[in-house]
């Protein structure tokens, strides 16, 4: 990759410790994302894509803890970061989108206060100015008339409206980076369309990176530049999204791919994955896919794959490691 | 169409009175309202065919599925049941073999089922409640039978529902509908709470039950890529109504009516990368107070003054029919023919 890094996430794990003994939610996740890039993580629930993206923004919920790895923001080491050194880069530099934009709004504060609020956290502006920035970030957002809607509730908003605000506060500081939880899945068709258009459009023009986790791979294909596709609390593939999803090599996103019902030509069956995803506490040796995998083989069984090149992606697959060349 | 088809709704209509308390309206001098949830839906469904409901939330879609199987009482309009008349609940009551001919199956397998229940009894009710299978032994051999049908194993029967994944669960939902052996299913939003590798195991079985036991579905979603993969038959619903219905292959390769249209532009597509979309502006209007004439005006591009006036009646087209005036008036741009196939 030319351009700098400015995220890097390597080796990360992340622990749960139960009474039960520990269970590994993350395991082993490297990833990087280029300024100004949009990287989709994709997954199905428990492949632990949402934990990463905590685990970045330094929002674990305990006991969750990182129990390796570190995670670095151009360069600099935030996963050993205390509390209010955090609290700092969280916001100004990292900013956050969750899926559900009514509970990420505070209920008894006026749209503009909370706007407001967060600006004078991170800029040294005075309230007037910072007003004036936060009818700034409505306008851009797409609310209407913002000047009145300022002094709105969040009740008062319908959900695209919310998720609308909810993206504006992540901007109000001009984040490098923007870590978007599922921002879409609460929404309609029609209204998740324009709320994948606008974070597009303003990523683009404030240059800011997102690190976009769903489980829609076609919100993916419209929006990433490359993507990782997560099991079980690891990585199984990550690349190009063009390539990952016209030639993916990990079994489980050919799987995944085939399992997406597709328009425009009727398949009287869907590619199915049998079985389904391990639980945290019975995770098999070996590549964690292994007992639904259709390839697997005895090596699959005993040792685990680390992410290997496979054509322009990464896959973490034995298959590629015994057939060097694209399959 | 010459035979009766299995089951028919003809003008039905339900409204949700969701005023104030009556005091509080005194009070205030607020008038009564009301949401007409379901405002005059007409479609047939033919004896082992899926019909699909499309729309986005709060346009009524499961609304029509609970006035079908009687979870609520049409406010008007009639529901018939090969030739008989089920929409009143005092007719309902009339014909209980038509009751257990029809079946639900619901959207969140985590609510659907009763928690403090073995999956061997939740299997088991609807033989016990319609005095199916008298005998323990005989209703445990259906059970398992049962069970066994939907993928999982007969010993899961003495098991609690939190010991399953959601695929599982909504496995064990369909076994129970399947109990009293009915013909009509009812599905809201079967797969909409599962994951897509576990979504496309739900929707092959079944398309499998489908076939062996020759099973009419009407199917509910918001998920038109799931909608075209199990149906025969699409009506879209916006607001209440149903503006367009038409054969799957119709719909989708020519739509009609500007929201179908819309809703097919929106969906996010594997083929589509970086592809540049005209976001169609605005959001669905509050059913409390519908837009007057077309409810689609305020966000529709080909609106005009006859638009905003007058309700739109359903035209019959080739291959089914659409409510629209843009299309009685020929003022329809063409709709692309999609590239990706």
């Amino acid at each position: 990759m030319t351009s700098p890094k400015l995220l890097e996430v390597k080796n990360l794990r992340v622990e749960f410790p139960t009474r039960r003994g520990t269970l590994v939610a993350v395991d082993d996740v490297s990833l990087e994302i280029a300024a100004g890039e949009v990287l989709g993580v994709v997954g199905e629930s428990g492949a632990g894509k949402s934990m990463t993206g905590a685990a970045i923004i330094g929002l674990l919920e305990p006991p969750g803890r990182i129990a390796s790895g570190e995670i670095r923001l151009e360069g600099r080491r935030i996963d050993n970061l205390p509390y209010h050194e955090m609290r700092r880069i969280r916001g100004r530099q990292i900013g956050a989108i969750f899926q559900d934009p009514l509970t990420s709004l505070n209920p008894l504060y006026k749209v503009g206060d909370q706007l407001i609020e967060t600006i004078q956290t991170h800029l040294p502006l005075t309230h007037a100015q910072a007003r004036d920035r936060a009818v700034k970030l409505l306008e851009d957002v797409g609310i209407p008339s913002a000047a009145e809607r300022i002094t709105h509730y969040p009740h008062q908003f319908s959900g695209g409206m919310r998720q609308r605000v909810v993206i504006a506060l992540a901007l109000a500081a001009e984040p490098k980076l923007i870590i978007a939880d599922e921002p879409t899945t609460a929404l309609d068709v029609s209204i998740q369309a324009q709320i994948i258009q606008l974070l597009r459009r303003l990523c683009r023009e404030h240059g800011t990176a997102v690190m976009l986790v769903t489980h829609d791979m076609g919100v993916i294909a419209e929006t990433a530049d490359r993507v990782a596709v997560m099991y079980a609390g690891r990585i199984a593939e990550i690349g190009p999204v063009q390539d990952v999803i016209k030639r993916p090599h990990h079994p489980y996103t050919v799987g995944l791919m085939g399992a997406i019902p597709a328009m425009g030509h009727k398949a009287e069956r869907l590619t199915q994955i049998d079985g389904s995803m391990p639980r945290l506490n019975a995770i098999p040796k070996g590549c964690a896919f292994n007992p639904r995998c259709p390839k697997v083989f005895d090596r699959c069984r005993v040792e685990r794959p680390d992410p290997m090149p496979a054509g322009n992606s990464n896959a973490a697959c034995w298959l590629v490691a015994k057939e060097p060349a694209h399959v | 169409m010459s035979k009766t088809p299995m089951l028919s709704v003809t003008n039905l209509k339900r409204v949700f009175d969701v005023s104030a308390p009556w005091l509080n309206r005194m009070l205030e001098g607020k008038g009564r309202s009301i949401v007409r949830a379901v405002d005059g839906v007409n479609f047939s469904i033919d004896k082992g065919e899926t019909f699909s409901l499309v729309g986005e939330s709060g346009c009524g879609k499961s609304t029509v599925a609970r006035l079908i199987v009687g979870l609520y009482e049409p406010s008007d309009g009639s529901i018939n049941f090969e030739g008989v008349e089920i929409g009143e609940s005092a007719a309902r009551a009339k014909h209980p073999e038509i009751q257990g001919r029809m079946q639900m199956i619901f959207q969140d397998p985590y609510a659907s089922l009763n928690p403090r229940w073995r999956v061997g009894d939740i299997v088991a009710e609807p033989l016990r409640f319609r005095r199916l299978l008298k005998s323990r032994a005989e209703i445990q051999t259906r059970v398992g039978e049962l069970l066994a049908q939907v993928g999982l194993s007969p010993l899961d029967a003495r098991k609690y529902p939190h010991e399953f994944s959601g695929g599982q669960r909504q496995r064990i939902s369909i076994a129970r509908a399947l109990a009293g052996e009915p013909e009509f299913l009812v599905c809201d939003e079967p797969t909409s709470a599962l994951d897509v590798s576990v979504q496309a195991q739900i929707l092959n079985l079944m398309k499998e039950l489908q076939r062996k036991l020759n099973l009419t579905y009407l199917f509910i979603s918001h998920n038109l890529a799931v909608v075209y993969h199990v149906s025969d038959k699409v009506g879209v619903m916006y607001l209440g109504r149903l503006v367009e219905w038409a054969d799957t292959q119709t719909l989708f390769e020519r739509p009609l009516h500007p929201y179908t249209r819309m809703l097919l532009d929106a969906i996010p597509d594997l083929d589509m990368t970086g592809r540049a979309r005209t976001p169609v502006a605005g959001e669905v209007p509050s059913p409390l107070n519908p837009p007057p004439g077309c409810s689609f005006h305020p966000r529709c591009p080909l609106a005009n003054d006859r638009c905003r006036r007058e309700v739109p009646k359903a035209l019959p087209v080739e291959g089914g029919a659409v409510a629209c005036h843009a299309v009685e008036e020929n003022r329809l741009p063409p709709w692309k023919t999609q590239a990706a196939a």
